[in-house]
């Protein structure tokens, strides 16, 4: 099921919008309500609520330092959150166990601004490491010692991404738009429900940028995998995002369709 | 007005900075003075430090003795690689435990941390001594000597290099619900890898150099040699020992530096 908040309930206020709560739906992979943020007595952000449906993807947006980043590991529980619930997968982050958390990550994935692989490892085992969520041990170390299924998931997860043929390649002989292929799919790899991307493009040129969004979009949809990205580019987050949420002064300013809005919606936020 | 004088040359120090260099003088005295400093013993040391070496040259060169010696130093380097490899990795996975924030609680850490402290803090001869006494004379109370000082030293450096590398790789896979010590195996070890290599080289360099003497209290290796030597006035032999336990530290020390280079090189 998926969640098209009406244009028309939006209320308009300085130039951004924003949507109202409304009840919660059945199929929604991730609830976030009145979530807040600080570090020490520095407020990252407030009352940030909303509702992802099972397979939509949300574009994140908003200003250097209003959160956005914070914000998304709230969600996958890598940092504590103040105040507010999120729940995700029909898990409540705030009170899961570390078991718990485990078993939630084993069903997202995440793919940060730097690829983040580790340099010394083969491409394959990198994305062999995408299954340690849900069979933790030596076995998954390596791809010397993984089962022959793990082996072959993890290069189809590689042809995926056009990289089959550098397998055996170290991590940190790739260049920029290669590594984060791999990082796609060493997120893809397990077959998440649930996708965390930030800033999948920042660190690439914009050829590569774009190259990269089209394949992970790509396969996102191909998949029916649940995606929350962040970006600065504005054109992306309304062709990628079926919705985009926008955060500024530490609040949300604006909660709609990407399709009921234009790049000089967004550029309000930046202002 | 922005004033654009020349700041004085020296400051006046201050009374509190006075009183510190004042202090630190009067400890550096006190401390020669408990060490036996002598000017007059450093005065009168040259013409007898002459006749050592118009005694001690030329070496030893017998065959026999040559022979002898080249065993002796065989069994030194086999101490100094052995307890070496022994301590190097054992000290793996007493690192993992040591290192903040990896596989272990704080207290587990700080405990950890101040058990390696206590290990560093004992000379390797006394470690010697210590072995000697629980497994007797000869080379391996040596090797135990000189495994338990790498513990010590590897352990430490082990533990703050895998602190001190970039967390990214790690929380990727804590995304992917990966356990501690799945991320400790596929993140903390490979990427402080390069780190690891060079504090071990450290290691076996600091190994070789302890192994020379720890035969000077009975723990094998060519440090019997000089103590014979210098005890039985044979300083030929002694110069012998110690030109070569000069050419195997350097060698060692010329190996390491050519490995890590080779090894790590440009992925430091």
């Amino acid at each position: 099921m998926t969640l098209q908040p009406d244009a028309k309930r939006r209320s308009v206020t300085a130039g951004v919008h924003r949507t109202p709560a409304s009840p919660v739906p059945l199929g929604h992979d991730v609830t976030v309500q009145g979530l807040t943020k600080s570090f020490g007595t520095t407020p990252i952000f407030q009352d940030v609520s909303f509702r992802l449906a099972t397979g939509e993807s949300m574009a994140l947006v908003g200003a250097n330092g209003t959160g956005k980043s914070t914000l998304l590991r709230c969600i996958v529980g890598l940092i504590p959150v103040s105040g507010g619930t999120v729940e995700v997968l029909g898990q409540h982050v705030n009170e899961a166990t570390s078991r718990d958390m485990r078993r939630l990550r084993a069903q997202t994935g995440l793919v940060a601004q730097k690829h983040n692989l580790v340099p010394r490892l083969s491409v394959l085992t990198n994305v062999l490491h995408g299954f340690l969520g849900q069979h933790s041990g030596p076995r998954y170390w390596s791809q010397s010692f993984a089962p022959a299924a793990a082996r072959r998931a993890a290069l189809a997860a590689l042809d995926k991404v056009g990289l089959a043929h550098l397998a055996d390649r170290r991590a940190d002989r790739l260049s920029g738009g290669q590594s984060q292929r791999v990082a796609i799919a060493r997120a893809l790899v397990a077959k998440p429900k649930l996708l965390i991307a930030d800033e999948p493009c920042a660190s690439l040129d914009p050829s590569a940028g774009e190259e990269v969004m089209d394949l992970f979009f790509r396969l996102m949809r191909e998949d029916g995998v649940t995606v929350i990205f962040t970006s600065h580019h504005m054109e992306h987050a309304l062709s990628y995002g079926d919705r985009v949420l926008g955060l500024a002064g530490g609040k949300v300013r604006l909660d709609a369709t990407a399709q009921s809005l234009s790049v000089k919606d967004l550029r309000g936020l930046y202002d | 007005m922005t004033d654009t004088s020349l700041p004085q040359r020296l400051e006046r120090p201050t009374a509190l900075s006075f009183l510190i260099y004042a202090a630190v003088i009067i400890v550096m005295l006190w401390s020669f003075q408990g060490a036996g400093f002598s000017v007059d013993k450093i005065l009168s040391s040259p013409p007898r430090f002459a006749d050592f070496v118009s005694r001690a040259f030329p070496p030893n060169v017998e065959p026999k003795v040559l022979l002898r010696l080249f065993w002796k130093m065989v069994e030194t380097l086999q101490i100094a690689f052995a307890g070496a490899i022994i301590g190097i990795v054992l000290s793996v996975p007493i690192a993992l435990f040591a290192a903040r924030g990896l596989i272990a609680g704080q207290v587990v850490n700080t405990s950890v941390r101040n058990i390696l402290g206590f290990i560093r803090s004992v000379p390797d001869l006394a470690w010697a001594l210590v072995f000697v006494v629980a497994v007797g004379l000869g080379p391996f109370a040596g090797t135990l000597a000189i495994a338990i000082d790498t513990i010590g030293f590897c352990g430490r450096f082990f533990a703050d290099d895998m602190e001190a590398i970039d967390k990214g790789p790690s929380e990727a896979l804590t995304a992917t619900g990966a356990t501690r010590i799945d991320i400790a195996a596929c993140a903390t070890v490979p990427a402080s890898m390069p780190a690891f290599v060079s504090t071990a080289l450290y290691a076996l360099e600091k190994a070789v150099r302890s192994s020379t003497v720890l035969g000077l209290v009975g723990a094998g290796g060519i440090g019997i040699e000089l103590k014979v030597g210098f005890d039985l006035f044979d300083y030929p032999t002694a110069m012998t020992v110690i030109v070569m336990i000069a050419v195997v530290v350097l060698g060692i020390e010329a190996f390491s530096t050519w490995a890590r280079k080779k090894i790590i090189g440009e992925q430091r």
